[in-house]
């Protein structure tokens, strides 16, 4: 029994062995092992002809400077430099297993810049005939706009073999990228027919070469007709990207409003229906940021459950922190504003400063999950992050929830009631009191939701809420005290003001620009967009 | 009404028994300006009563942010007018006198340019900016540094009280001022040193300002100007006036029904309140060695309105009292507990705005009276 597991054993090493000898890509690796810098090329064209598998891995590591040589006994192998001079060795034929070596023992594969070129063709070239449609793709978007007969025969070839559209489409392209140099003006102008439309900015570069004028201001491309179909397609394509590139400040914009109205509507609810000047508002923000970042912390190995679990959780966190500023201090200020703007300033301090002693001053880093990242790809010129995406739907979904609460349901009707007449409401046998804390508690919960969200687009640390007091502020007074659609519609005006601006002007510029424009708009009309209607005087 | 006869014959001159507590400040001002100045120049070191110059320093520095107190609570106190952005107007102050400290450098400094101070000639300016002209005249620099802040308070102040915004609204927007401030002033390209502000300075009007004979000249003009100041104050708080301002802040419409103007009334209480700003501003920053946009901060504006706070709000030398002891907690903490402070000064400010509506002052004036 032993001796045929060991003679099956030898056998196998036998065999592997012998293998290895009879391997065409183990000979000719050890050619190139021992070949010349300026007979590389000729040796590189033999391993593609081979069509191997393995080659791409081999010409994709001597491309990145990985391929290393033994100097021992002149055997190639795939290597990844360590500490220690180490280096972590893998043997491309797939015989000798992963190892570390040290580094000393072999010798880095050197090439020149004329061969990365070829080597970057190679690997294109493989590619396409992978079996994965994703390689095949990138492949193809990698040649697209090289115009040298050998990559236009190849590409013809695959494009006869190939099934998948979007690769088709590709390959297209690049077909008619190449066409745009036939000699016959037919064929370019069926080429620069097919291209007008394409945003790919390969195919914009391509068409203005073709229009590019000499010296005498005579234009390269000889054909009139060529020539004002070019034209007319630049200027297509440049129309086009001018909209997207306007939709994506748009979309920026959205943003923005979005993270403010998230920051403000709970402020807009604390200041605007009670009153109530809570300077810790931002650090409520910050609560909740913190609250995802404990969260993941519990549950590392459900990341993408992390914020459906924080979103409740922050709100509780938050409005109980609030509902304890509320019944703690605040009660006990009731009309006299600018003493509970001080007085929830020092709270504020006194959460920044606890948070900084729990969690240390540093930033923490909030985990995003995989349904977060990523961008919706609408064409070449315009992609959408999701993360942005998902708070906007987010920012909207809490703006309408609140609103409902507050005039569809007999709570929010007790929260108007006491926010327009206190002693009124009292009267019909309104806990008043009651109802300062649950308003100022749903505020408070609303500004941790806003801080899961930031969370995600923002660094977490101590100073996150400081970043949004102020211009929490400024939406909800810019919008109109005590009137939530003026929050929304100040939170977009704001935001996309701020985008449109910045292109031209900087950030930083755009961000003062708006911070006076707003401080001239407030002197002007000192209610806000939508002002109260009303009748009292102080 | 016997009482205000008497003041308005001539509130410059307030006699003893009517401002005990302020005739006490100012004495002790006098008592302390001479003492630090023997204290420190005549007296042998090595000897017990010895003051060491970073001593004498610091308290110029507290002395000047008191000074800043009295400008708020100015306007706090007696108009009712709640700035959280009064640390620009001292802020801008402190840039007016950096600005001449920095051109006063001369060709001393790293690059060595006689025109060009040091930060313009990094970022590769080849000419002074127009606004920097005149800096390097004393008497021009001196103007600025109330022209500059009293000027913004009057655009500012014209704007907002023209158009009645008054209470939270006002203190947003004042908040709202510096914010924008601070992030300009950032910005390299306003020509004000960007980030790391205006340092490095050499002398001042001639005098070293490594000197202790200058740092003592420093901290006793800084303690007249707090004197200068209260007397000042106190004259606006005490004349017909004041008495208008206080009428403001008590009742806003009613003294406006009543006939007076009252965002004229407002108007010249702020900006004399944001040139008071400016002056501390100016003295603090030779004493310091350096102007930064941090000062800008929207931080520094709300706190400097908790030292009014602690101290007691409408009393002018409650202000003083507050800023002084705030200050030197907060460098006693700073220093033994850094992680303390902030909890420190947070409860501070609930503390103080829930338990002492008067202040220190208010508690000891209490006391004073029961006994």
């Amino acid at each position: 029994m032993y001796r045929l597991i060991i003679a099956l054993v030898l056998g196998c090493l036998l065999y592997s062995g012998a293998h290895a000898a009879e391997d065409p890509l183990g000979y000719e690796l050890g050619v190139l092992a021992q070949t010349k810098l300026t007979k590389m090329p000729a040796q590189i064209d033999v391993l593609v002809a081979l069509d191997d598998d393995r080659v791409v891995a081999v010409l994709q590591a001597m491309l990145d400077g990985r391929l290393y040589r033994r100097k021992a006994d002149d055997t190639l192998f795939i290597g990844e430099p360590g500490e220690d001079k180490s280096l972590a060795i893998t043997d491309p034929l797939g015989v000798t297993g992963d190892s570390v070596a040290p580094a000393t023992d072999f010798k880095r594969i050197a090439v020149n810049n004329r061969m990365r070129g070829q080597l970057r063709l190679a690997i294109a070239q493989l590619n396409l005939r992978s079996d994965d449609e994703e390689q095949r793709f990138l492949a193809a978007q990698e040649l697209l706009g090289d115009t040298s007969p050998k990559v236009i025969a190849l590409l013809e070839a695959a494009s006869r073999s190939e099934s998948s559209g979007r690769v088709l489409a590709v390959l297209a392209d690049a077909r008619a990228l190449a066409a745009l140099q036939q000699d016959d003006a037919n064929l370019r102008y069926r080429a620069v027919e097919e291209l007008s439309g394409n945003l790919q900015p390969v195919v914009l570069n391509a068409l203005q070469a073709l229009v590019e004028e000499d010296a005498g201001g005579i234009p390269l491309e000889p054909d009139p007709a060529v020539l004002k179909r070019a034209r007319q397609a630049i200027a297509g394509i440049r129309q086009d990207a001018e909209f997207y590139s306007n939709v994506e400040t748009v979309f920026f914009g959205l943003s923005l409003g979005s993270v403010l109205l998230l920051s403000a509507i709970g402020l807009a609810i604390t200041f605007g229906v009670m009153g109530v000047i809570n300077m810790a508002h931002g650090e409520l923000i910050m609560l909740g940021a913190y609250t995802t970042y404990v969260v993941q912390l519990l549950m590392p190995n459900h990341l993408e459950y992390s914020l459906v679990v924080a979103v409740p959780l922050a709100f509780l966190v938050s409005g109980a922190v609030g509902i304890a500023i509320e019944r703690g201090v605040i009660r006990f200020l009731y009309g006299r504003p600018l003493e509970t703007l001080l007085a929830t300033f020092g709270i504020s301090l006194i959460l920044q400063q606890g948070v900084r002693t729990i969690f240390s001053p540093l930033n923490r880093s909030v985990a995003t999950p995989d349904w977060l990242s990523g961008a919706l790809e609408i064409n070449p010129l315009l992609s959408l992050t999701y993360n942005r995406l998902y708070i906007l739907v987010f920012s909207l979904v809490v703006f309408f929830l609140l609103v409902t609460l507050l005039k569809k349901t007999s709570l929010g009707l007790q929260f108007r009631a006491v926010a327009q007449n206190r002693a009124m409401a009292r009267a019909m046998g309104i806990r008043s009191a009651w109802v300062d804390a649950m308003t100022f508690g749903l505020g408070s919960g609303v500004a941790g939701i806003a801080g899961v969200a930031l969370s995600q687009l923002t660094n977490v640390g101590p100073n996150l809420g400081q970043a949004y007091i102020i211009d929490s502020f400024m939406v909800v007074v810019f919008g109109g005290v005590g009137n939530l659609w003026g929050t929304l519609v100040s939170a977009f005006g704001l935001g996309m003001a701020n985008k449109f601006i910045e292109p031209v002007a900087g950030a930083v510029l755009a961000k003062i620009l708006v911070l006076v424009f707003i401080i001239l708009f407030i002197q002007r009309y000192p209610r806000g967009l939508f002002p109260q209607q009303g009748r009292s005087v102080d | 009404m016997n009482i205000d006869n008497r003041t308005h014959r001539n509130p410059l001159f307030v006699p003893f028994a009517q401002d005990r507590w302020g005739n006490s400040l100012l004495l002790l001002l006098l008592v302390a300006s001479v003492a630090v100045a023997v204290c420190n120049l005549v007296v042998p070191e090595g000897s017990p009563l010895h003051v060491p110059t970073y001593v004498v320093t610091l308290v110029g520095k507290y002395l000047a942010f008191a000074l800043l107190a009295l400008s708020v609570d100015l306007i706090w106190g007696y108009a009712g007018i709640l700035s959280l952005g009064h640390g620009a107007f001292f802020a801008l102050g402190g840039y007016a006198m950096g600005m001449y400290l920095m051109r006063q450098i001369g060709d001393r400094g790293v690059y060595g340019n006689p025109e060009l101070p040091d930060f313009m000639v990094f970022l590769n300016w080849q000419e002074l900016p127009w606004y920097w002209y005149g800096f390097d005249q004393f008497w021009f620099a001196a103007l600025m540094v109330l022209l500059a802040p009293g000027l913004l308070a009057y655009v500012f102040g014209w704007l907002a009280f023209r158009s009645r915004v008054t209470g939270v609204y006002l203190s947003i927007i004042t908040q709202a001022l510096t914010y924008a401030l601070l992030l300009a002033f950032f910005r390299n390209e306003m020509g004000f040193g960007g980030n790391n502000g205006l340092t490095d300075f050499k002398d001042i009007l001639g005098f070293s300002l490594q000197d202790d004979g200058t740092r003592v000249t420093l901290f006793v003009l800084s303690a007249f100007a707090l004197a200068l100041g209260y007397i000042i104050c106190r004259w606006v708080t005490r004349s017909k006036f004041g008495r208008v301002l206080v009428a403001v802040r008590d009742a806003e419409n009613r003294t406006r029904f009543v006939g007076y103007r009252v965002e004229s009334y407002k108007l010249a209480v702020f900006v004399l309140s944001a040139c008071i700003a400016g002056i501390a501003g100016a003295l603090y920053v030779p004493q310091v060695g350096i102007i930064n946009p941090g000062e800008f901060s929207p931080l520094n504006s709300i706190e400097l309105v908790i030292w009014v706070a602690v101290g007691g709000r409408g009393t002018l030398y409650g202000a003083v009292v507050g800023a002084l002891l705030v200050n030197y907690l907060k460098t006693w903490f700073t220093g033994a507990f850094p992680e303390v402070w902030l909890f420190f000064l947070g409860a501070l400010f609930v503390l103080a705005t829930m338990f002492l509506p008067k202040g220190i002052v208010g508690i000891l004036q209490r006391k004073w009276s029961k006994n």
